[in-house]
């Protein structure tokens, strides 16, 4: 009998679709366009998230030792290092490899090595860090608290404008955000704006249900349905749109190009449904807020 | 009138006014209507015959007094059970109250499908009654492309297709020829007499001297004792004699 209800409702909702195929079809296309947007933000940030992870992947902590360190304390020092927290190894680089490595690298520049008296580099630690503590936050710890140790007279970590890129890549990330909210409530009221618009048409039809003996639930359901259709199919419309355009782009960019930096990859199963379903939930919420002030008895 | 007796009676007014700003409606009704009563309230236009209907079912609410459907109290009923309380009646209104854009068909269904009942179970009763109206043939059309005798009968096979406790008509016979007329009444007292309470408000004095129930009189919104109307049949019988 349940299901029976709903199929019915469901007949009733696409009746009325039906009738009004030109209002709801705009309502679709312009959830469609917001959705669009929204997840083309969503695959923009995807993807330079991907590009941020594996350029933090090469992140090592160089810590320079002060000239008079001795070497029998270097054991002790590394062990120490070693066990603060995200560090999984030390290597230690001596500075007369150091030197071996200049000299080798600059084979051209050989002359100026020449009148070196003595090293001029200090000895090396070099640390990795344990992948999953990779957030940039954590690296700028760790390398703090190395710097901490007597015996370091600096550290480096890699790219330090990996750490400004991360500032602005999250400013963006919260802009974007911020973005999909204002589209989620653009859809939230075209809904809403489409549900008022069709039961004002339709509210001589609807009192004389009530006089019949219908009730508020048996009139507004099939208005449920609908929203909740319309939020379905703007929201996959949009995707689907979205992901004809990436592989456009995808066919068009030269594969020897992208390849070497990196693969351009769609919006995960994941994230994808995430945003349909949030569109089904705005076509919910439209109905629900442009409903609940009708039908009082 | 003030037969507050016995418990039996399916629909009890005590002291009901109904006042729309300072026009009083109806002054004081007490008034009992025995389960499968016939009542006829009668009254010239604007007497307030439509308005005692529409308290009935909660297309108004009153002003002062009370009313029991069926032991229930209309003033004291929760919003959420007002729609049970309107499937208890089948109801012709005055003004028919088709939903113009959908078809006769639609329009009869609307009572059973609002009761959750089986589209089978539904499309067998609508076609009955369709018959039993002589509309059969229009089960597809919409309202306004049917007259009004038409609508009428449309409005008819609405209210009665529910198989209600109570009908409630108002005017069902207003814009029919005494033919048509006649094939609506003898259909409400088919259906009184399968055991249905019918209250019918009519200012048509063929259909109060011809049929057999009881008669309350209104005017402007006072109820008074029928035998105000015996002139008029008196009246009638002189011209058809
Ligand atoms: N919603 C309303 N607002 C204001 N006045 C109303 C309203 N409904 C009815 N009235 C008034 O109440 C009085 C009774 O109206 P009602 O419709 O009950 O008359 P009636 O007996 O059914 O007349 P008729 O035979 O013409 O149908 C009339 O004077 C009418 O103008
Ligand atoms: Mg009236």
């Amino acid at each position: 009998m349940k299901t029976e209800l709903l199929i019915f409702f469901i007949k009733r909702a696409f009746q009325d679709m039906n009738s009004n195929r030109f209002l709801h079809i705009v309502t679709i296309i312009t959830i469609s366009l917001s959705i669009l947007i929204v997840s083309a933000f969503g695959l923009f940030f995807t993807n330079i998230n991907d590009i941020m992870v594996s350029w933090k992947k090469g992140v090592k902590i160089m810590a320079y030792l002060n000239k008079d360190v001795e070497k029998i304390q270097l054991p002790e020092l590394k062990q120490k290092i070693l066990s603060l927290y995200g560090v999984s190894a030390v290597r230690f680089i001596p500075k007369e490899d150091a030197l071996e490595e200049l000299k080798r690298q600059m084979k051209r520049q050989m002359a100026l090595f020449e009148n070196l008296k003595e090293n001029p580099l200090p000895d090396v630690f070099e640390i990795q860090m344990i992948p999953s503590t990779q957030n940039w936050g954590k690296v700028e710890i760790l390398a703090a608290q190395v710097e901490m140790f007597p015996q370091v007279a600096g550290v480096e970590y890699g790219q330090r404008w990996l750490g400004r890129v991360t500032g602005i890549f999250n400013l963006f990330k919260f802009a974007g955000t911020a973005m999909c909210l204002v589209f989620f409530m653009a859809s939230v009221f075209i809904v809403a704006n489409t549900i008022r618009l069709l039961f004002f048409s339709r509210r001589e039809e609807f009192e004389i249900m009530r006089l019949v003996g219908a009730t508020d639930g048996f009139i507004k359901a099939p208005f449920y349905i609908e929203g909740i259709f319309q939020g379905i199919l703007g929201g996959v419309i949009g995707i689907l749109i979205l992901f004809v355009i990436y592989v456009i782009i995808t066919s068009n960019v030269d594969p020897g190009i992208s390849s070497g930096f990196f693969v351009m990859r769609f919006l995960p199963i994941s994230i994808s449904m995430g945003i349909v379903f949030s569109s089904m939930f705005a076509g919910w919420l439209g109905c629900y807020l442009s409903l609940k002030q009708f039908l009082k008895y | 009138m003030m037969q507050n007796t016995e418990g039996s009676a399916i629909i009890r007014m005590f002291h009901v006014h109904k006042r729309f700003g300072k026009k009083n409606a109806l002054t004081d009704i007490t008034l009992d209507v025995e389960r499968n009563d016939l009542l006829l309230v009668s009254g010239p236009s604007g007497a307030g015959k439509s308005t005692l209907l529409r308290l009935l079912y909660l297309g108004e609410a009153l002003s002062e007094g009370q009313i029991l459907i069926d032991g229930m109290n209309l003033s004291r009923i929760a919003d959420s059970r007002i729609p049970l309380v309107r499937r208890q009646f089948g109801i012709i209104f005055q003004d028919y109250k088709l939903i113009q854009t959908k078809t006769v068909y639609e329009n009869i269904a609307l009572v059973l499908e609002v009761k959750g009942e089986k589209t089978r179970f539904i499309q067998k009763k609508v076609t009955s009654v369709l018959r039993t109206v002589g509309m059969e043939e229009r089960i597809n059309s919409f309202p306004p492309s049917l007259s009004g005798g038409e609508q009428q009968r449309i409005a008819v096979a609405r209210a009665v297709v529910g198989d209600p406790k109570i009908i409630l008509a108002d005017e069902p016979t207003g814009s029919l020829d005494s033919e048509s007329a006649k094939i609506i009444m003898d259909l409400l007292l088919g259906v009184h007499a399968r055991g249905a309470t019918v209250i019918i408000a009519t200012h048509d004095k063929e259909i109060i001297r011809d049929t057999k129930g009881k008669v309350i009189y209104l005017k402007d919104g006072l109820m008074m004792e029928p035998p105000m109307i015996e002139p008029l049949i008196e009246k009638k019988k002189t011209i058809t004699l």
